[in-house]
């Protein structure tokens, strides 16, 4: 569905990316792995044409490398950025109406479905954003996303400095999300939640794709999980 | 006293309502491109000078609703042909483009409409007294400032709380990318904020040229006074920019209705002192510095302005 080959990107003169590969199948989760800095941000930035990317990204065929980010979005493409990005001052409400992108639609997801899986946004749903707790605005960008109703979407490190119990509500939410025959792209650092969702992993060290395989396949490789991901 | 106080009130409040028509648009811009557009105040001159022409032809109705839409069009065709190119290149291009710009159009207007201000009146079914208070008179045409002023207020405040384009427009105010990362057309939203901004600069424009004066020189008269209300009220904050306004405009309107100095009121305290010194000076003399004084204070002590959001 996706498919992403020999993929560059600089911020000024840092050679950020140095020739990513990788894809991801219809209806699967995989996880692109990796320490701070190593480029993970950068590859979900690029492809959703928020960073120019050199190389070539294909979504179901089409070459999107060269569009801006809101056709890349209207092709099917979802992101959930690290910083959560919710508007400020916006309610949580219209936060997730941003999210639609036609007025009327059908989609897979709406915002009942938001409110269904995480009840804490229905409770706060006139509360302006910026009163979120961390957990809630993660929900909620996540919700936001998935209200464009997309067929793969990227959501770059969910986890981080949440707490172990929302850790698990997020882990449930992407299980229902796949179910719901969406792709996903999980970047993570820690290994926990994308072993535990994913079908297939992707580890990587300064700009490019070191390891490639199942999770099982990674749980196995001491030496890999030493040199690019233990800290 | 009283009838000064409350004629002061009055123009006060006039005076910023107008300063309100162009920061709200100068700050819905800084706010979502996060460049200020000096050339602000020259679309506002723009505005009083179409309105001057079509007026003309068409009176002064025809000019009130279509001189907006040839200065806001005109905004258009400058960020998407202009703006939009220069953007790549950094926020300092953005702000040279448009400093460049107030020259342009200033030497534009100069040769079309020349050097001398134009004869450019208030229409005459608006050229009677509203009211009189205490033997003041209250001209009509004030009343009808005023009345527009508080409309667009109201209107902007409808279209941005109350539709989806205003929503997505707030929302551009904190993350653009963000909107665009959704499936939103930022670059559009950026030329119909742009159009939209520089068209009520115009609309205050078709107010004001015949309240005041219409000559070359309205557009410095009035931009850095318009910085001063966005800086005070907060990059990009509206309702800053209303609060502000007002501010500004009451501030200016009552220190040059102060006539007398710190060594009167020392002198009515029954101290004689500093007459022939800079405290011997009318108060009205220092208003003309208040509000640029004010800036440079709130710059020190509060650099996201009143109720900004981000530094400027
Ligand atoms: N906006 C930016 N400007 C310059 N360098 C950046 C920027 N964003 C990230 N970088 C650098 O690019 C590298 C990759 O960053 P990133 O993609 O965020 O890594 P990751 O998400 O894997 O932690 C890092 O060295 C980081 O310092
Ligand atoms: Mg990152």
């Amino acid at each position: 569905m996706l498919e992403v080959e020999n993929l560059h990107a600089y911020y000024g003169k840092s050679h950020i990316l140095q020739g990513v590969a990788f894809d991801v199948g219809e209806g699967e989760i995989v996880s692109l792995l990796g320490r701070n800095g190593v480029g993970r941000s950068t590859t979900c930035k690029s492809i959703m044409g928020l960073v120019p990317p050199r190389g070539s990204i294909r979504f179901k065929g089409e070459e999107l490398a060269g569009m801006s980010a809101h056709r890349i979005a209207r092709k099917g493409i979802g992101y959930v950025p690290e910083d959560r990005l919710t508007f400020s001052g916006l309610s949580t409400r219209e936060n997730l109406e941003m999210g639609v992108q036609k007025v009327g639609a059908e989609s897979r997801w709406t915002i009942d479905d938001a409110y269904r899986l995480f009840p804490r946004l229905s409770e706060r749903a006139d509360v302006k954003a910026d009163l979120l707790s961390g957990g809630e605005q993660q929900m909620l960008s996540m919700c936001r996303t998935m209200m464009g109703n997309p067929a793969l979407v990227m959501i770059d490190e969910p986890t981080e400095g949440l707490a172990p119990q929302i850790v698990e509500q997020v882990g449930d939410f992407l299980l229902e999300v796949a179910a719901s025959g969406v792709s996903i792209l999980l970047v993570e650092q820690k290994l926990s939640i994308a072993m535990r969702v994913s079908h297939r992993v992707y580890v990587m060290g300064h700009g490019q794709i070191v390891f490639e395989g199942t999770p099982q396949d990674l749980q196995a490789d001491d030496a890999v999980r030493r040199e690019w991901l233990e800290v | 006293m009283i009838e000064s106080v409350v004629f002061s009130l009055l123009n006060g409040v006039l005076y910023g309502m107008l300063l309100f028509m162009l920061a709200s648009g100068l700050t819905l811009i800084f706010g979502m491109m996060g460049v200020l557009n000096f050339a602000h105040a020259s679309f506002y001159m723009l505005g009083a000078y179409c309105a001057y022409s079509i007026s003309q032809v068409l009176g002064f109705w025809g000019a009130l609703v279509i001189a907006p839409i040839i200065v806001g069009l005109l905004g258009a065709l400058i960020e998407r042909v202009g703006l939009r190119n220069v953007h790549k290149h950094g926020h300092v291009a953005e702000l040279l483009f448009t400093f460049g710009l107030v020259y342009v159009i200033d030497e534009l207007v100069i040769l079309v409409w020349g050097q001398l201000p134009v004869d450019y009146r208030i229409p005459e079914a608006l050229d009677f007294t509203l009211f009189s208070l205490y033997g003041s008179d209250f001209p009509a045409y004030r009343g009808f400032i005023l009345f527009m002023a508080v409309a667009m207020f109201v209107a902007i405040y409808l279209l941005l709380v109350r539709t989806r384009v205003g929503m997505i427009i707030r929302a551009s105010l904190s993350h653009p990318d963000m909107v665009g990362a959704l499936g939103h057309n930022v670059p559009r939203i950026f030329t119909f904020v742009f159009a939209f901004g520089t068209g009520l600069a115009g609309l205050a424009g078709v107010m004001a040229g015949n309240y005041f004066i219409t000559e070359p020189g309205m557009a410095f008269a009035m931009g850095p006074i318009v910085f001063v209300v966005v800086v005070l009220g907060g990059l990009g904050s509206l309702g800053g920019a209303l609060v502000a306004s007002l501010i500004i405009g009451l501030v200016t309107t009552f220190a040059v209705g102060m006539n007398y100095s710190i060594a009167d009121m020392l002198a009515s305290a029954g101290i004689a002192f500093g007459q022939d010194s800079v405290l011997g000076i009318n108060l009205s003399r220092f208003g003309p510095m208040l509000p640029y004084l004010l800036m440079v204070l709130i710059l020190i002590f509060r650099p996201r302005g009143l109720m900004g959001s981000r530094e400027s």
